[in-house]
């Protein structure tokens, strides 16, 4: 269609930055502040990224609330939130630069909620030895967006007053879908893409490309990911020859809405347990009394009676069975579904109206039912909610050098934020992604200037841009074909009942397969309408890019014989030392994925003596133990 | 459990469009969006609608339902009567792009003529101290989704196209309210720019902006309001110009 | 084509889908509106039946000229004359542009008549149907910025008109310490006066509202959050004021024409 070589939109920058989330536009400031020309690729409109579902806050030992906080805390409740999985490195340099990103917020407008001193206010947070989470009340991922997409507004008008164009240097394209990066010789060359208004194709020639895409949510069924989750960077990371790590660690949220379809996958915060929220089956028990671990037996109420004594004094009675970790909870509810006792949607009841009354709810979750009430009509005040475990976060992603977010293996590639893996190992703590994103998204823009300074930019050739041209084409060629939208329904169907929270070695024989046939059938996918603003053609893209993600975290999964963080075999039940040493690669044929086991790098000896040999012995062999840390 | 309702949507480009019928299936407790999106499921597959969240926090399923501006995502299948015909158009102070897409880069340029915050020179990072009394009255105006629905249903530039140039509209006049009450701005003349260069005196304050905040920003009592008196200090205030009469005489 | 009808908009022929009533809330502000300003230009022109008995209309007051009934002025205070240019000048010509300049500069009343009277808009999201607007950029519009003259003057009138509440406690002989329904009539008609400017956007402006650091001002702060709080309510003040004002002159004129009788507590 757009072939002809003189019709092709073409731009050149030095800079390509896909995603607008939060790392997308901090690695654009960082880029952009280096004196480069920077291109903003946004799949939504400007301002709209996923990042603006964060609620907590973000994560930063700057002391404001608790001065005994500092980075080595930091450090080490990072690392034990992942278990010891997480690249030692990210998780330093996250620790040690995050109350420096904060700041430059507020030097760029950022208004967090304060403290009585006038400094910025920080909040408590599971896993967080401190409160440590800066925050603006229940929206802080949107103050996040909106600061850094004022920020580059700011750097638009320096750019107007010096070169009379508010968009000579850094310009956002919104409502462009990559559809591939392109190489030349081996280095980033490019990427191409069509404009999802208009259908119409583009070309970006740009010797460095910054992947900040986000999730990959919307490969499941239940997710509280937006539809922009499609794992895009994953899967074009994948494509241009770089790696994933531990694809298969995935954070599942215990208790999201499965029903009804309004609010599908948004998650209902744990404070409905800590409030009284009681967890039943379709046969009206309670069933989480059967699922109590043994080492919890003492601190879990094991009768109605003693747990509904709990809230009233916490002093002599044990905590409700609802209030187990989030996995033990998941797990629980994932066997009363699998073991007939769920509800017709996969999901089982959260009922709070039973214990308290209407004004006491609204008193003391009133976010919630508000929610609810706007959202979905449900009535949490009268009804119970119908929850199930939904998929939040992937903290696998692209293989990046910290220090830089290259991406390992493909020069001038540069991944940041939650496409990026290794940072939280196996299980993130909450706060933890919103500085992840500043902490990472400026060193990958730092990354890519110092690159791009060093090097020549390749042009792209026109073999190149043919074949990312027909690819394009190919849906619209074909006819009668499958349907899009119901192939990613069966994807959806595939991963949540096979490769969801709780996970066999059969069943994910099983969902490779299905997965491998699925993405034969994809290959034939058809679409209806023209070019412009389609979305089934724009999910036919989405589409492809899920099969891949979908892939490669089932194969990480069937490879990993334990359970850690955010990946949970039931036929591995516990950690197992020997795999704490162990990264699982994702790579891409061409073909398909092939995952392979690579020796995870070794704290040295400085980080490794922050903690107590004691704490390291639950994680790690005698050996390592006895090594004491060092590279 | 689920029941057919009619819905009517406009479909169509620049060129031509008009509203279609369809029958839809909709299920207890759903949004308009989700049946939006099951007719785009099953019957319309390249119907084009923006969404992002479902959750109201995203402000991009902006459009108009039954004539008021609307998020798609936040309106109740169930808020309509059960024979009640559900009308669903693009949002009508914009050009369409297609059915229920609008070109909103008006707003992303109205936001680029907007003077960014200015800390003070020698500001450490780190060092700024706000009073939380000082910073509640711009956090309101932060809570922004930009959903846009205030400037679509602005009459100033909805009704007349020509206005586009001289009006920025609420969205933005709470930004300037924003800075112009951020404890550590230092830029003077947001005050004066507001009236004389982003229409702040087009606006007659008939308040539709606040009626139609899905954040319920108070935009016309808590910023434009300010704002106008803030100008009303500086251009129009009975002591102050007085005083500069005063000035004025003594320096001749 | 302009508006929603301009070429590049989707097309649509209707000026509005929407469905609910939207054209009754305009509707019903024009004909209050409309009957007061009627009512109010009638009774500003009759020059008479102001005053009877220590109750004085509040839309007499202050009487300063010198035709008014002698004690209806403030201690015999007639500044102005009775006639300019050969004109009768009723007493109430003189002053009513204060408090009808302070309603229609009102940042609520101006949405109010806005929309009901000038159809700018007649209701959100219904097409407007003028051509060309320039909202309140120039002349005559560009006077509402006077609002605030307005505010500082209506003060003034309601010491005047509390003054007269407090003179109603006087019995018909002139003796002080008894209470008539016309002595309530215009206490609550000046207490709602008080509550309407007090309310107001400029004067919740004024008292902190300009204020860039309240952490700097507490007490101005405090009193900020006081006025923000009747704020919210200022639309309701605007119309109960109204009523309280014209409910006043109406029982001042129906006793001092004998239609009514003044009926005394003590």
């Amino acid at each position: 269609m757009t072939t002809d070589k003189s019709a092709l939109e073409r731009h050149k920058y030095d800079v390509l930055v896909i995603g607008a989330g939060g790392a997308g536009l901090r690695a654009a400031v960082e880029a952009r502040e280096s004196g480069l020309r920077v291109a903003i690729i946004c799949k939504s409109l400007f301002g709209k990224a996923h990042t603006v579902m964060a609620e907590g806050g973000a994560a930063a030992s700057m002391g404001n609330a608790n001065s005994n906080d500092n980075w080595q805390v930091h450090f080490r409740d990072t690392m034990r939130g992942g278990k010891f999985l997480n690249h030692f490195r990210m998780a330093e340099l996250h620790a040690k630069e995050s109350p420096d990103r904060i700041w430059e917020l507020e030097m760029w407008g950022a208004l967090f909620d304060r403290t009585k001193e006038g400094k910025i206010s920080q909040r408590n947070f599971g896993g967080h030895e401190y409160p440590r989470l800066a925050h603006v009340g229940d929206r802080t991922g949107l103050e996040l967006i909106r600061t850094m997409q004022q920020k580059i507004v700011a750097l638009q008008q320096a750019d107007k007053r010096e070169h009379g164009d508010y968009e000579s240097h850094i310009k956002v394209f919104a409502e462009l879908t990559i559809t591939e990066i392109l190489k030349e010789n081996g280095k980033i060359a490019g990427a191409y893409g069509y404009w999802r208004e208009s259908g119409s194709e583009v070309l970006f020639e740009a010797p460095a490309v910054i992947i900040a895409t986000g999730g990959v949510g919307k490969t499941f069924k239940i997710t509280s990911n937006s539809w922009e989750g499609t794992g895009d960077g994953h899967a074009l990371a994948l494509k241009a020859g770089a790696n994933l790590v531990d694809m298969e660690f995935l954070q599942f949220h215990p208790t999201g809405m499965v029903w009804p379809p309004s609010v599908r996958g948004i998650l209902v915060t744990e404070s409905v347990r800590g409030e009284g929220g009681i967890l039943t089956n379709t046969n009206g028990e309670r069933f989480m009394f059967k699922y109590i671990p043994d080492v919890f037996k003492d601190k879990y109420a094991d009768n109605e009676a003693e747990a509904d004594r709990w809230y009233e004094d916490q002093d002599n009675n044990r905590r409700p069975p609802e209030l187990l970790p989030r996995d033990e909870v998941a797990r629980a509810i994932n066997s009363e579904v699998k073991a007939g006792r769920g509800t017709e949607h996969g999901g089982v009841f959260l009922d709070v109206s039973k214990r308290l009354s209407a004004e006491i709810i609204k008193k003391r979750l009133p976010s919630m039912w508000h929610q609810f009430y706007e959202l979905a009509g449900v009535d949490i005040t009268k009804e119970p909610m119908e929850v199930g475990p939904t998929c939040h976060y992937v903290m696998g992603g692209v293989e990046v050098e910290p220090d830089t977010a290259a991406a390992v293996g493909v020069p001038g590639l540069y991944a940041a934020g939650e496409v990026a893996g290794g940072m939280h190992g196996s299980n993130r703590l909450g706060g933890n992604s919103l500085s992840d994103l500043l902490v990472f998204g400026r060193r990958a823009g730092m990354g890519a200037a110092a690159y791009v300074k060093q090097t020549t930019a390749t042009p792209v050739t026109d073999a190149t841009i043919a074949a990312a041209a027909a690819r394009i084409e190919a849906p619209f060629a074909r006819s009668g074909g499958e349907n899009s939208y119901s192939l990613h329904a069966e994807l959806q169907e595939v991963t949540h009942n096979l490769v969801g929270i709780i996970r066999t070695g059969t069943e994910l024989k099983d969902a490779i397969e299905k997965i491998a046939d699925i993405r034969k059938r994809s290959a034939n996918v058809a679409v209806s309408g023209g070019r412009k603003f389609n979305p089934g053609f724009h999910l036919a893209f989405d589409l492809d890019n899920m099969l891949l993600v979908a892939e490669s975290t089932a194969k990480s999964a069937i490879g990993r014989e334990e359970s850690r963080g955010g990946h949970t075999r039931d036929d591995f039940p516990g950690m197992n030392s020997d795999w704490r040493q162990f990264n699982h690669i994702s790579s891409f044929d061409g073909n398909q994925v092939n995952v392979r086991k690579q020796a995870l790098p070794f704290m040295p000896k400085e980080l490794f003596d922050l903690f107590e040999v004691e704490e390291l012995k639950k994680y790690m062999t005698p050996d390592e133990v006895a090594k004491g840390g060092s590279n | 459990m689920a029941r057919k309702i009619n819905l009517r949507i406009w479909r169509g480009d620049a060129t031509d469009g008009g509203l279609q019928d369809v029958q839809v299936e909709a299920n207890e407790g759903e949004v308009v969006l989700d049946v939006i999106h099951r007719v785009q499921a099953t019957q319309m597959g390249d119907l084009a609608v923006r969404w992002n969240c479902k959750a109201g926090k995203c402000g991009s399923c902006s459009m108009e339902i039954n004539g008021k501006p609307r998020l798609a995502c936040m309106t109740q299948v169930a808020a309509y009567g059960e024979d009640e015909t559900i009308t669903v158009t693009p949002l009508r102070a914009f050009p369409v792009i297609k059915d229920l897409v609008t070109d909103v880069s008006f707003n992303y340029k109205k936001a680029m003529e907007i003077p960014a915050y200015e800390p003070p020179k020698d500001l450490k990072p780190g060092e700024a101290r706000m009073e939380q009394v000082d910073v509640e009255r711009s956090q309101e105006f932060r809570k922004c989704i930009e959903c846009f629905l205030c400037q679509n249903t602005c009459h100033v530039i909805r009704d007349h196209e020509e206005n586009k140039k001289s009006f920025a509209g609420p969205r933005f006049f709470i930004r300037i309210a924003e800075l112009d009450m951020h404890p550590l701005d230092i830029l003077k003349n947001r005050k004066r720019t507001a009236q004389e260069e982003h229409g702040l005196g087009m606006c007659n304050i008939t308040k539709c902006c606040t009626e139609v905040c899905p954040e319920h920003i108070k935009i016309t009592d808590n910023a434009i309001i300010p704002m106008k008196e803030r100008v009303v200090d500086i251009k129009y205030d009975p002591a102050r110009m007085f005083a500069g009469l005063l000035k004025r005489e003594k320096r001749s | 084509m302009s508006g929603v009808f301009s070429p590049t908009r989707a097309k649509i022929k209707e000026r509005t889908l929407r469905t609910d009533k939207w054209w009754l809330q305009p509707a019903i502000t024009f004909g209050v509106l409309f009957s007061f300003v009627i009512y109010a230009t009638f009774r500003a022109f009759e020059g008479a039946n102001y005053y009877k008995d220590h109750l004085i209309s509040p839309f007499y007051s202050p009487c300063l000229s010198e035709a008014c009934v002698p004690e209806a002025t403030i201690f015999g205070w007639t500044p102005v004359s009775a006639e300019i240019f050969n004109f009768a000048l009723s007493p109430a010509l003189i002053i009513l542009i204060f408090p009808l300049g302070f309603r229609m500069t009102c940042y609520y009343y101006r949405k109010a008549y806005y929309r009901a009277f000038w159809l700018s808009p007649p209701a959100c999201a219904v097409a407007e149907p003028h051509e060309k607007y320039t909202g309140e950029t120039r002349a005559p519009l560009i006077l509402q910025n006077a609002h605030r003259w307005f505010f500082y003057a209506g003060l003034v009138f309601n010491v005047f008109l509390t003054y007269d509440a407090i003179l109603s406690f006087k019995n018909i002989e002139g003796q002080w310490g008894h209470m008539s329904v016309g002595s309530l009539v215009l206490v609550v008609s000046s207490t709602l006066l008080w509550f309407y400017s007090l309310s107001c956007h400029t004067c919740r402006h004024t008292v902190g509202g300009r204020l860039k650091h309240f952490s700097k001002h507490p007490i101005r702060y405090k009193l900020w959050t006081w006025v923000s709080v009747l704020n919210h309510s200022h639309q309701q003040f605007a119309w109960y004021s109204l009523a309280g004002v014209a409910f006043a002159d109406i029982y001042v004129r129906q006793v001092a024409t004998g239609a009514w009788t003044n009926f005394y507590f003590f």
